[in-house]
């Protein structure tokens, strides 16, 4: 019988021939991820359970990323914690103020997470990795602790579920739009506990950063995972980056899928994720007239150089609306180089905007752009939840850097078309 | 082992967002975190409860981020269990890892209301509404998972394995 892509990566890794969806495993670990708000509990869990060294210390990457440079005593503290445990155990992979960014652009950019790994990360987001064909999950930071002791986990092999994506897509539209799309399509937990396997020729026709996004949001749906095969856009991608060797997977002709979904993508215009769930999406043709406060574009699902340079092309000569702030922040110092010479981050500036050195900070609420009562923002994030971007009675809408930038300087939510 | 509690309700999708906000992630201390417990869906939560109560939720308890402070925060605010139809899996996987009882229960979730008096039995996955003169059965727990708990979480399975191993 033929197996999916996870289940061949799960079986390596478990040292086992074949897996079957249900089988609970113990799978050997290639990457382990921790930042600053999960990172610490870990590490007292490790020093609780009396381990004195980390398993591997170049497959334990530790990155400052959620509230650094950090917003207060507390969470300098926090830091300060995980940099001194990084040095103590000489972690190869320590990434801090100047080298850091967000984890989710950062490892894929440094060439430490490649096709075929199995990747732990105890920051939900780490499904991410799925666009390089790895099996990658986010866990807690007790799964963390224990994991780097032993440099393993246990998963119960999740069933898949399977989505193709054809066609030719429409213009604004990219990977933000295709999983907003879906997650509107099955629901915040249509994928619970399940991996969601992307493919189709409109995946194909996607760059890194469109199914890095896509990935991204796996959990969105509730997914244990979301995962693309290498192809060669893959490979081109990985193969400067990669300092060890990789191996390359896919799914079998007969491999068995809980569910197939298919999508024509020319039907599926830019998408907006309405308040507070994202699957309460909508075409940004049926979105009416919604004025905005803020605009922020950024984060561990946008905030890559495809994502900038997007929200460049819309904002070029343009002005962000009066009372409308437009936060903009690059993924890691390497986005933030390449968009400075490609004259972006001058092109934001000159639109009104401000330009912000990586971090999660809006995301969550935590700093640098948190939303005030009533106050409404169109954000390239992942969550519009309930006073996720600060005050309870505030509003996020979800969407891909056009429309965000567009909405910038409409001053409500719209589309770059009607600029 | 039994618990007994007064139950707080909740509906579909309660997120890690509103168990704890993510401006209170700032620290490792489970009393600190347990002030804020359900702050973001019910700011006056921590002053209603009394200890052992239970939360029953619907679907997709603790959908969002991964963050540990979740179950780390309903646990250190003596909450003694939480019931759900379904649980987000990494706030599933947490609450085991940190010896948090949470169980999976569509009946009971539908049939229990706020304030009913129940009765939890962990080992046998029994529900016993008190209010109301009825009994649930929750799914048990796959005997992987009951090792884990009956070692006292993840930690203490990892290092009863590894002193083994030497």
């Amino acid at each position: 019988m033929g197996m999916t892509i996870t289940e061949k990566i799960l079986a390596d890794h478990a040292g086992r021939a074949a897996v079957k969806p249900g089988e609970l495993i113990m799978a050997k670990l290639d990457v382990l991820l921790g930042n600053d708000i999960t990172a610490p509990i870990a590490i007292e869990e490790f020093r609780k359970a009396g381990a004195e060294r980390v398993f591997d210390k170049d497959k334990v990457v530790l990155v400052a990323d959620h509230f650094v440079p950090n917003k207060d005593i507390k969470s300098a503290q926090q830091t300060k914690l995980m940099r001194n445990f990084a040095r103590e155990q000489e972690l190869t992979n320590y990434f801090d103020v100047g080298e850091m960014g967000i984890e989710h652009a950062l490892l894929p950019e440094q060439g430490l997470v490649l096709p075929g790994d199995a990747i732990l990360g105890a920051d939900s987001h780490t499904c991410t990795y799925g666009a390089v064909g790895a099996f990658s999950t986010g866990s807690g930071s007790t799964d963390l602790a224990a994991a780097m002791i032993t440099g393993e986990a246990w998963f119960r092999v999740p069933e898949s579920m399977k989505f193709v994506y054809h066609g030719q897509r429409q213009k604004w539209v990219g990977g933000k739009d295709f999983i907003l799309y879906t997650i509107g399509d099955i629901g915040v937990d249509g994928a619970l506990y399940k991996a969601m396997e992307f493919t189709g020729k409109a995946i194909a026709d996607l760059g890194m950063d469109g199914r890095f996004t896509m990935c991204n949001m796996a959990i969105e749906a509730g997914g244990k995972s979301g995962i693309i095969a290498p192809d060669k856009t893959t490979l081109d991608y990985v193969e400067q980056r990669a300092s060890r060797e990789f191996k390359v997977y896919e799914s079998d002709p007969d491999a068995i899928y809980c569910n197939e979904r298919e999508y024509d993508v020319s039907k599926i215009e830019p998408q907006v994720s309405c308040p507070h769930l994202p699957e309460n999406t909508k075409g940004i043709s049926e979105i009416g007239d919604i004025p905005i406060d803020q605009a922020v574009i950024g984060s561990c699902t946008n905030g890559r150089m495809e994502d900038l340079r997007i929200a460049a092309m819309v904002l070029k000569g343009e002005r962000v609306a009066p009372y409308v702030r437009l936060i903009v922040i690059p993924g890691t110092q390497s986005i933030y180089m390449q968009a400075l010479y490609e004259g972006l981050i001058e092109t934001f500036i000159e639109a009104g905007g401000v330009v912000s050195t990586p971090t999660c900070g809006p995301c969550l609420g935590g700093y640098m752009g948190v939303l005030a009562d009533g106050e409404r923002c169109i954000s390239t994030t992942n969550r519009n939840f309930r006073g996720r971007m600060g005050h309870l009675e505030s509003e996020v809408y979800l969407s891909g850097p056009a429309i965000a930038a567009a909405s910038a300087v409409l001053g409500r939510i719209g589309s770059p078309e009607e600029l | 082992m039994k618990l007994e509690g007064k139950v707080w309700k909740f509906g579909d999708d309660v997120n890690t967002d509103e168990i704890i906000p993510a401006i209170y992630l700032n620290t490792t201390d489970p009393n600190e975190m347990a002030t804020h417990c359900m702050e973001g869906i019910d700011p006056d939560f921590m002053e209603k409860i009394t200890p052992g109560d239970i939360i029953v939720a619907d679907k997709n308890f603790g959908c969002g981020s991964s963050r540990e402070h979740a179950p780390i925060a309903i646990k250190a605010a003596e909450i003694s269990c939480v019931i759900a139809k379904s649980f987000a899996r990494i706030f599933y996987r947490n609450s085991i890892n940190i010896g948090f009882p949470i169980l999976e229960c569509e009946e009971a979730a539908r049939k229990i209301a706020a304030g009913d008096q129940i009765e939890v039995d962990l080992a046998s996955g029994t529900i016993v509404n008190l209010t109301k003169d009825e009994t649930y059965k929750a799914q048990p727990f796959p005997e992987f998972m009951q090792e884990i708990i009956a070692a006292g979480g993840l930690m203490s399975y990892v290092m009863d394995r590894e002193m083994e191993q030497t």
